[in-house]
């Protein structure tokens, strides 16, 4: 039938064009595995052994099916003179081929099940590390260890607006990423402060879903030093897309020197909170400062305009709150709005670094209240609300 | 046997006299129909409005990711776009137009002269244009529609969600309505009005399979609107279902809302595997091989559907028994859809088999079905799962389950039922190429998708790696073309409507059997108004 050999020639065709798509694909892409990766730990090795047997598997399976399919389209045709067959049931076949892959499902499911019992048990590890998640960032807290820390993505809103040249590791990137010891048994609380985001790090093979108000664990060893790069799996809202994970996993002792140095940091952080008290900003540095701190941490909802989203983020330009109640103001930059996106930023931002954002909100975009707001002001609006 | 109308009387409609007469005026025609055949046609046009809608979706979703950054969206209104895409190619596309075909053949194959119910067809039609209208509607509203994913996870959807989900909630309360109408009114039909000698064991397998479906859907609606009255007292009457702060759990809402998913994923694809049943005998012209294990497997897959619902939620933090359970019974499905895929090749062994349109989508089905069924078995294999769990991968899943699953399934049967539903042939130039640009778009459009999971793009975003852009962009071409190709079976539709084409005879395909192919073609307004004897 020619109109079948027309089908046939527009089939090669689309077969050829398929080709070479994927081909210009292969030779452009920038290193893009095509595969799963077999990750830095044994239990992603495992995964990894695990997804492509049951690959091979699906894969022999469907060549076999196939090929008695595409047996019966060439050979058994009707233009070839074919003539239809009245069988219609054969029990010793169909018992079979319900059987064989019951016995193959009971072969995948085995190395499974010693996988799976393997990653789910958090037990003996050597070092805890609280992960939180919360509208679009990750919190990072080593137990025992007073250190802790966000960290947040350190791509910019002029890459993501394509206005700059976009980096290396573009939306993979974040400005604290979690440093974690190599060889050792490291232990993940995750929860979560709002919705619910998902800790992925493909390396590792760990993904867990940070729920409000329950803690999910899951554990991880990795072998080889390096910077791992992850990112939340659960739709969380707007920025769900950007807030990547990044790991630096490093030998022990560089390890212990890392953390010494986050012990003292933070330290001299509070120590220099208690400076910063009897110190005062002038316009200048407070809007300089307040303007980074902004582009940070609010941009992404109230937008670098202050204008907000109608009807789901309020705009900061000309809002009453922004230009008069400074109590009011402090307060809802400091302990949020519950029941709404709007988070308390009281331990994410140094008290100088909540008093330039305020200031900088009462100025910009033509707000021009021409308040300076000092971080003693921020620390007694605190101490009011703890009394 | 006679299937002419116009001499039999004693028809259920008694509003008009003249029973082979339809009702004249567009109102008392189509608003008024209680005729399960109107009623079908309304359902089919209906989601084909909806799947073009839903498409448009589709292009402004793969218009943004055609390249790294944001260029066209902002990202609150790119996740309304996901979430009202999938929420209208599941309630909007895939499910009405199995009802529609429900309507249109159930009678025709039982020897029924219409539903059982057919006021209450008529009210469950009806009540889809309200619904997705509120849908659509909250797009414009302040603060945009829906924008939690068509899964609607609290309490992203509660504490978090926008004002509209009020309306969204509404809205998705008469679809389920509609839908539980649509399933009672099957399995009361296929029970009651089967023509005599017709015993169940004698039904078409697009009767069983929808028989079972409606038993699914009274089952799992019900959760679903329990799911989303909880969301709506949560948002709005101070509950606390989802919130752990009130003594709550977020989780519980994915239990309860994939209670109904799962099997809402076995509404979406048990009558496909109806229409291939009748597709691929016909064109092989030999009896289906196995009909009573395609019966079993069905019931089973049915069965098992209410067992596996949390293999969408391993990395939701359970218990190591529970995460085993739910492989295994995962794992477990495939053997009764391997059964199926293996009686429709054994159909088609040492058959005569000629590549018609139907026939054509039908094979496609069973292959592209078959490897979106492949990656399910992977994705069933929890730690692994953990690895594919929400990227790409999980897309190119259900998109090859649904896509080139369900709505190929739906093509296959629209060309396969054109003739008997207008009378006309559909222009076979134009058909085939309907077919091959679609089979060629929906392997550019979702196969590298698996690729770009495995190298670890999660979905529902706006934005990506530059690693992932090559891929994205190809995806991006294979999505264009796949909604361009769609518009070419628009054209074939639209031609057959207006009577442009061959005339059909009574049984246009040499090898079909069933009762449908016993009347006139386009099958009268009123037929089997005497039960015809089944030998």
């Amino acid at each position: 039938m020619s109109q079948l050999n027309l089908c046939l020639l527009r089939w090669q065709w689309g077969c050829l064009l398929v080709c070479s798509m994927l081909y210009a694909t292969q030779v452009s892409a920038k290193s893009m595995p095509f595969n799963l990766t077999e990750g830095v730990t044994d239990i992603s090795q495992q995964v990894y052994d695990l997804h492509m047997t049951i690959f091979i598997i699906c894969c022999v399976i469907g060549l076999v099916v196939f090929a008695a399919m595409f047996w019966a389209i060439i050979h058994h045709r009707k233009d070839k003179g074919a003539q239809a067959a009245q069988f219609h049931e054969n029990t010793k076949v169909e018992i079979i081929w319900t059987a064989i892959p019951f016995v193959i499902l009971i072969g995948m499911a085995i190395p499974a099940t010693k996988t799976l019992i393997a990653m789910e048990d958090p037990s003996n590890a050597d070092l805890t590390i609280q992960v939180t998640g919360s509208q679009w960032k990750w919190h990072y807290k080593y137990f025992g260890h007073d250190v802790e820390f966000y960290s947040l993505l350190a791509s910019r809103q002029d890459q993501i607006h394509n206005q700059k040249k976009k980096r290396e590791n573009y939306l993979l990137e974040v400005d604290y990423p979690l440093v974690l010891p190599v060889g050792k048994k490291v232990r993940f609380l995750v929860t979560s402060e709002d919705v619910i985001h998902s800790w992925w790090v493909p390396a590792f093979a760990v993904k867990k879903d940070a729920n409000p108000g329950f803690i999910n664990e899951a554990w991880t060893r990795i072998n080889e030093p390096g910077i791992y790069r992850g990112q939340c799996a659960e739709l969380c809202g707007k920025d769900h897309g950007f807030m990547p994970i990044v790991v630096i996993a490093k030998p022990q002792e560089e390890f212990d020197l890392w953390l010494a140095a986050q012990q003292q940091k933070a330290i001299e952080a509070k120590a220099e909170e208690q400076t910063m008290l009897a110190m005062s900003m002038d316009m200048d540095e407070m809007m300089q400062l307040g303007e980074q701190v902004y582009n940070k941490h609010c941009a992404a909802c109230h937008q670098p305009n202050g204008e907000g989203l109608a009807g789901v983020f309020p705009a900061l330009k000309g809002s009453q709150m922004v230009t008069q109640d400074v109590a009011a103001h402090i307060d809802i930059v400091v302990n949020g709005k519950s029941g709404t996106a709007m988070q308390a930023f009281a331990k994410q931002l140094t008290l100088k670094e909540l008093a330039a954002v305020i200031g900088y909100e009462r100025n910009a975009w033509g707000n021009n209240t021409g308040d300076v707001i000092q971080p003693a002001q921020v620390k007694a609006a605190m101490q009011q609300k703890d009394q | 046997m006679s299937t002419d109308a116009a001499i039999n009387t004693g028809v259920s409609d008694d509003a008009h006299e003249h029973h082979d007469h339809k009702p004249s005026g567009f109102f008392a025609r189509w608003v008024l129909t209680t005729n399960h055949k109107d009623i079908g046609s309304l359902y089919l046009l209906f989601s084909f409005a909806m799947f073009l809608t839903g498409g448009a979706m589709a292009m402004v979703i793969r218009a943004e990711l055609f390249q790294p950054g944001l260029q066209l969206v902002e990202p609150n209104f790119f996740n309304q776009m996901t979430t009202v895409h999938g929420l209208i190619m599941v309630f909007g596309a895939v499910m009405p137009a199995f009802v529609g075909l429900a309507n249109w053949m159930i009678p025709v194959m039982i020897g029924a002269p219409d539903m059982a119910l057919p006021r209450m067809n008529n009210w469950s039609f009806w009540i889809l244009p309200f619904a997705f209208s509120l849908m659509l509607m909250t797009l414009f509203m302040e603060g945009g529609g829906p924008n939690f994913g068509w899964t609607f996870y609290a309490p992203l959807s509660t504490k978090y969600s926008p004002d509209s989900t009020a309306v969204f909630v509404f809205a998705v309360h008469l679809m389920g309505i509609s839908s539980i109408m649509g399933a009672i009114n099957v399995i009361v039909t296929i029970v009651n009005l089967r023509a005599p000698g017709m015993t169940m064991m004698k039904l078409p397998l697009f009767v069983w399979t929808w028989l079972i479906t409606a038993f699914l859907l009274i089952a799992v609606m019900p959760v679903l609107a329990g799911a989303v009255t909880m969301v709506l007292t949560d948002k709005y009457f101070g509950t606390s279902f989802f919130d752990a702060a009130g003594g709550g759990d977020p989780v519980m809402f994915q239990h309860i809302f994939w209670f109904f998913g799962h099997p809402e994923v076995y509404i979406m694809i048990l009558p496909s595997f109806g229409i291939i049943s009748a597709i691929i005998p016909t064109f092989s012209r030999k009896p289906l091989f196995g009909y009573a294990s395609m019966v079993y497997a069905t019931a089973s897959i049915a069965g098992l559907s209410f067992l596996v619902w949390a293999h969408h939620m391993f990395t939701t933090g359970m218990p190591v028994a529970a995460e085993l359970f739910f492989m295994y019974c995962t794992m477990l499905i495939s053997v009764p859809t391997g059964v199926k895929v293996f009686n429709w090749v054994a159909t088609m062994w040492r058959g005569s088999l000629t590549f018609e349109v139907p026939m054509l989508f039908a094979i496609a089905f069973i292959v592209l079905f078959t490897i979106g069924g492949f990656s399910g078995l992977m994705l069933a294999i929890t730690p692994v799962d953990f690895q594919y769990h929400d990227t790409y991968f999980v897309v190119a899943h259900f998109h090859y389950v649904l896509v080139s699953g369900a709505i190929f399934s739906i093509m296959a049967a629209s060309y396969y039922w054109l003739p008997k539903w207008t009378g006309y042939m559909y222009d076979d130039y134009l058909a085939k190429w309907h077919f091959w640009c679609s089979l060629i778009s929906v392997n550019i459009l979702f196969f590298p998708m698996h690729f770009l999971g495995l190298a670890g793009m999660p979905r529902r975003i706006p934005d990506y790696a530059l690693q992932f852009a090559n891929v994205n962009a190809v995806v991006s071409i294979g999505g264009f073309a796949f909604g361009l190709s769609q518009l070419i079976f628009l054209v074939v539709v639209i031609k057959c409507m207006r009577g442009k084409g061959e005339r059909a005879s009574a049984k246009p395909w040499e090898g079909a059997e069933g009762l449908e192919w016993e009347m006139p073609s386009p099958a009268p307004y009123h037929t089997h108004t005497t039960p015809p004897e089944i030998k």
